[in-house]
């Protein structure tokens, strides 16, 4: 690997020295991704006011049966902040296609550069179940990095990375792309993927939903593990350890 | 290290931001050049679409069993004129759909023509920009039928159709290109369901336009021009919905 010297994990360290965690690609697609997701989410919550009932099959109108009326979003969470369908619309399907070619954009890459192989593999020791009671355990006591290798991601990092990248976001784009009646004449196996359009209609929401519930887990242990240093690493790319002083290297 | 006052920071900086970002979103959108960004989607969603597509794939076509229980109407619901009334009156004996602007042979074609045209029967899907979809039956002669009758002369790029209900005091009005213009699913619906077309889906002839969203489905339609360009119609963005409230004009999604 002619990089390795930038990923020297097995190498001993102390907290001052910084190790360089995430790749220019991984940075921008992260910053741009968030943008994305923020203005995704409100635009959308926009277009659900306009309709704020979710069906599954191949139709759904008033008079069907409506598997969830969703409360109407308050103007606070919406872009725009009137509401306006069709700037609503149009903040949506423009960022939608920065959200799917940015998707595709970092999956190539990080193929190519081999960050889903070296960072996000999930093997099958991690997913043993002494293991994931091991992981759960240091999740609890708020220790998320292992001392030895600082830099690997531990299995439920990996598990929600991998859920948002390969099934939310992705579900989120196929089910987009079969709510457009151009796309689905296009490519009808959409619908027959999603099973319909108003279920592609839910799978949206419940992918949305999904979403917002990565984005809260993962502030919130952002924050947990070290809001700035974290920060920091997703700008410049290089990490100090947070809590990793000279007595845990003692130890 | 002082993680709390970071944290407590942290916080408030994300509770500001995304209040900031949201205020923002619609600051941007007033700014004119960034309007023109914001807009420019519909152009690259439109090409991307036809790159995908070829101009006569086909919109899912259903079976009888997987129609809707019952189609809702919307937009108009009934044009409510003078002018309509008589017309639903007298069965559209006298309505007569006009065919003209850039055609070799400008037409007035009376009800009961257009019924005895060869006619295409499609149980399709019609999906309305606020979300909600309703899948039905449509029977009436190819819209391309018609304007190989009248012969679309060369220079002519756009199809507007001109119809029977009011918005703002105005005709409503809705165009089209040729692409889809001659695309073999869009139709001039005389009959749904069986029967023929009532008062609320668009007596007596409304377009089907199967690729796109129901706000470019004409009912009522009484006009139909050929034009070189859309910058002579209302307002110049090519339909009621696109000129008044920023709807796209391509609305393949």
């Amino acid at each position: 690997m002619t990089d390795a010297s930038r990923f020297p994990e097995t190498l001993p360290r102390t907290a001052e020295t910084p190790i360089y965690r995430h790749r220019l690609t991984t940075r921008i697609w992260h910053w741009v991704s968030a943008i994305t997701v923020f203005i995704m989410i409100g635009s959308g919550l926009t277009i659900l006011n306009a309709h704020p009932h979710l069906y599954w099959g191949q139709f759904g109108a008033n008079s069907d049966h409506a598997w969830l009326d969703t409360p109407h979003v308050p103007s606070f969470l919406t872009i725009p902040a009137g509401y306006n369908l069709a700037v609503a619309r149009r903040w949506h399907l423009l960022f939608a296609l920065v959200l799917g070619f940015g998707l595709l954009f970092y999956m190539v890459a990080s193929l190519i550069n081999r960050h889903f192989q070296r960072d996000l593999a999930i093997r099958a020791r991690e997913l043993a179940p002494a293991h994931l009671w091991y992981d759960a355990k240091e999740h609890a006591a708020l220790r998320f990095h292992d001392p030895k290798q600082p830099n690997a991601r531990n299995i439920f990092q990996k598990l929600a990375y991998v859920l948002a990248i390969f099934v939310l976001l992705p579900a989120m784009i196929l089910s987009g792309l079969a709510l457009s009646p151009g796309m689905d004449a296009a490519w009808p196996w959409l619908l027959d993927l999603m099973g319909g359009r108003a279920s592609a209609r839910s799978v949206h929401f419940i992918a949305m939903v999904g979403v917002v519930l990565f984005i809260i887990v993962h502030l919130a242990l952002v924050i947990l593990a070290g809001a700035w240093p974290e920060t920091r690493s997703m700008i410049t790319g290089w990490w100090r350890i947070p809590g990793h002083d000279k007595r845990e290297d003692a130890a | 290290m002082s993680s709390l006052i970071t944290r407590r920071a942290l916080v408030t900086t994300a509770a500001l931001g995304t209040g900031a970002l949201l205020a923002g979103c619609d600051r941007i959108a007033d700014i004119p050049a960034a309007r023109k960004i914001l807009f420019s989607g519909e152009k690259l969603n439109m090409g991307l679409q036809r790159a995908l597509s070829n101009r006569h794939s086909l919109a899912p076509e259903y079976r009888a069993d997987q129609m809707s229980p019952f189609f809702r109407t919307n937009g108009t619901s009934n044009p409510g004129t003078p002018e309509y009334a008589a017309m639903v009156a007298d069965k559209f004996a006298s309505w007569r759909l006009k065919v003209g602007g850039l055609v070799a042979r400008p037409l007035a074609i009376s009800h009961q023509q257009l019924m005895a045209m060869p006619a295409r029967t499609q149980i399709t899907r019609h999906d309305c920009v606020e979300g909600w979809s309703a899948i039905g039956k449509w029977h009436g002669p190819m819209l391309g039928s018609v304007l190989k009758a009248a012969g679309v002369k060369d220079s002519a790029r756009y199809i507007v159709f001109t119809c029977a209900d009011l918005y703002s005091g105005a005709n409503y009005y809705e165009s089209i290109d040729l692409i889809d213009a001659f695309h073999p699913q869009t139709i001039l619906a005389w009959g749904m369901n069986d029967q023929l077309l009532d008062v609320g889906h668009g007596a007596p002839v409304r377009l089907r336009l199967e690729r796109q969203l129901g706000y470019k489905h004409a009912k009522y339609v009484m006009a139909i021009d050929a034009v070189a360009s859309l910058a002579g119609i209302g307002l110049g963005k090519g339909g009621y919905w696109e000129d008044n409230v920023d709807y796209d004009w391509y609305a393949g999604i």
